[in-house]
């Protein structure tokens, strides 16, 4: 059937037209939700993927973002070029030290270890004096892409900014699928699925692991140093596990099977948050009520309304291509 | 650092760590029995703060205060049982987590419309406000040294319907081997939802009798759950005698680091947990593998 290859080819088409066609402001919000949509993926390659549920890839957002606060020159432009690479090898270092402690443990103690690492790093930037303490740090100026003095993108323009976060998330969309479907992928899936299995057929379950956590950490870097670069403000609570709880939220929206589906649950959450701010000072009373009805009748996130919507389907035709490629390795 | 000082320093740790094992000891019971990873456990901490204050600004009385605190704690313990966390049995930690952290939301905006987010105080029982004189100008508040003793209590009441009781024998059991407890023919729809709802009521045990000498702020349940978490993972998981162990060594770390180290204390129980991890994995008093 075509619609494997039309859904995709459609959602681009949407994307590389939607900046044009609406208000500044929901391109800076678009761009925002995309940013979420990259961590949402960065951290389902480590829950969905690995069966690793951690609670604090916040942390590893918020360090990159602080990367890029303190490597700002004053109110000057940072080289993209050369803090870029900083702030994620800071994130993918911070990961490496907390998932080599962390994997020593399974399951709910990882989920535990996790959590208390990660606000390790929220307290180290909330009761220490780097970068402004609790009240946070300015990014005076966008990060700068330029060769030589010679301006390539002028990543202040915010429609300069959407493409650019719409090129990452095209490239990592191509690069998880990559990554899901190699044999490290599927090793990776079998140590989530049966890790007594894995192990004895000799896979190094460990490092397996380990790999996978630090490259979800090093994306997770990705997302916060854009985040940071467009809010032009980095706090603490960039750090704090309610945001990693926010996302895993994304995470089982979108299901955990995919490698979009977290990009189409931060959409979801994202949206949903913006009418609920708009439309009542309880939000997050809704918000909680929506999360624990998503928990116990979606388990397998919203993708299960879709049948609802278009028809039963055949197969697993129902996401876009890679969803479908991805699926039929797990099954 | 003189004898006295010390020994202030030694009460303190001891207080801090008797608070927190009120508190871990719930979490931790609730994950032995029920196998359900709690979230929202520092939620009902900071709601039992919040109580206290409350009723104790209706009533002028702690004890009143602390009374009703924990039985409405334990009632919202069975009610949230009996609709959530019961559907929740088998399913992976992963809805555990997030359906308590939606629990955490709502209970966070409850909150919010009930006693605003002010910061407020609590006043201690009259007999206990005054203050011991230790030397010319050092003094011990009475209220942390009633704590230490009414901690000691509670933890010795734990400890003794665990190890003497037949409910502590299906509560060991459980813990053990389900399967085969229930095989015996135990109902755990009830332990399970006597068990949430004495968890819950630990926590906001811990709540209200740290109100007095700490404010009632919003944020407060997140430290604690979070301080829980690292004592459950030195202690060893589901194991209360573990809790204590693990709670004890966070107040000493934490307190005689904020003396000795002040620039690097708030890391401090985080390289106890790192090095705990590297030492027993599973917990300094845990055998399990979970």
């Amino acid at each position: 059937m075509p619609r494997n290859w039309l859904i995709p080819v459609v959602l681009l088409i949407v994307a590389v037209a939607l900046p044009f066609v609406v208000p500044t402001y929901y391109v800076q919000f678009i761009s925002k939700a995309l940013i979420m949509g990259i961590l949402a993926m960065a951290l389902n390659l480590a829950v969905g993927h690995g069966g690793m549920v951690s609670l604090c890839h916040a942390a590893f957002f918020g360090l990159a973002g602080y990367v890029l606060a303190l490597l700002s020159p004053g109110y000057d432009p940072a080289s993209l070029l050369l803090t870029l690479p900083v702030a994620v090898l800071a994130s993918a270092a911070a990961a490496l030290v907390i998932g080599a402690l962390a994997l020593r443990t399974r399951g709910v103690y990882f989920i535990m270890v996790t959590l208390a690492f990660g606000e390790m790093l929220f307290f180290l930037f909330h009761d220490t004096g780097i970068a402004g303490g609790s009240d946070g740090a300015y990014v005076n100026a966008k990060p700068e892409l330029s060769i030589a003095g010679y301006q390539l993108l002028d990543l202040a323009s915010p429609l300069v900014f959407y493409f650019v976060i719409l090129a990452f998330l095209l490239g990592l969309i191509a690069l998880l699928t990559m990554v899901v479907q190699s044999p490290f992928g599927h090793a990776l899936a079998a140590a989530r699925d049966n890790e007594r299995r894995a192990r004895s057929l000799g896979y190094p379950i460990f490092r397996i692991r380990l790999t996978a956590f630090v490259l979800s950490g090093a994306i997770a870097g990705i997302a916060g140093y854009f985040a940071a670069a467009q809010f032009g403000f980095v706090a603490p609570q960039m750090l704090g596990w309610h945001l990693s709880a926010t996302v895993l939220v994304m995470v089982l929206i979108g299901g955990l099977r995919s490698v979009t589906g977290p990009l189409i649950g931060a959409l979801v959450l994202i949206g949903l948050e913006e009418v609920l701010k708009a439309s009542t000072d309880y939000w997050k009373l809704i918000e909680g009520l929506i999360v624990i009805f998503i928990v116990l009748a979606m388990p397998n996130g919203v993708r299960q309304l879709w049948p609802m919507i278009v028809g039963p389907a055949k197969d697993s035709d129902t996401k876009p291509a890679t969803t479908a490629a991805t699926e039929a390795t797990h099954v | 650092m003189d004898l006295v000082t010390f020994g202030v320093q030694l009460l303190n740790a001891i207080q801090y760590g008797m608070v927190l094992f009120l508190v871990a000891s719930g979490l931790t019971l609730v994950f032995g029995i029920l196998g359900v990873i709690n979230l929202a456990h520092g939620a009902f901490y900071m709601l039992g703060a919040y109580l206290a204050y409350w009723i104790a600004a209706y009533t002028g009385n702690f004890w009143i205060a602390m009374a009703a605190g924990v039985a409405i704690a334990f009632v919202v313990g069975l009610l949230l049982e009996s609709v959530f966390i019961r559907r929740l049995y088998g399913r992976d930690h992963l809805a555990q987590v997030l359906l308590s952290f939606g629990l955490i939301l709502v209970i966070d905006e409850f909150r919010e419309i009930a006693f605003g987010k002010d910061v407020h105080s609590v006043a201690p029982p009259a007999w206990l406000a005054g203050s011991i004189q230790l030397t010319d100008n050092l003094s011990y508040p009475v209220y942390r040294l009633a704590i230490c003793v009414f901690c000691l209590v509670v933890a010795a009441l734990i400890f003794l319907v665990i190890t003497r009781t037949k409910i502590g024998m299906i509560v060991r059991a459980g813990a053990e081997n389900r399967e085969m407890t229930r095989v015996l023919g135990i109902k755990f729809d009830v332990v399970n939802r006597y068990v949430f709802a004495v968890g819950i009521a630990l926590a906001a045990l811990g709540g209200i009798v740290i109100a007095p000498i700490s404010t009632v702020f919003p944020g407060m349940g997140d430290g604690m759950l979070i301080l829980s978490f690292v004592v459950v993972v030195l202690g060893g998981i589901g194991s209360v005698a573990g809790a204590a162990v693990g709670a004890l060594l966070i107040g000493l770390t934490d307190t005689f680091g904020k003396v000795f180290f002040p620039s690097v204390s708030s890391i401090l129980i985080y390289v106890l947990m790192a090095a705990v991890l590297l030492w027993r994995p599973n917990g300094i008093l845990g055998r399990r593998e979970v």
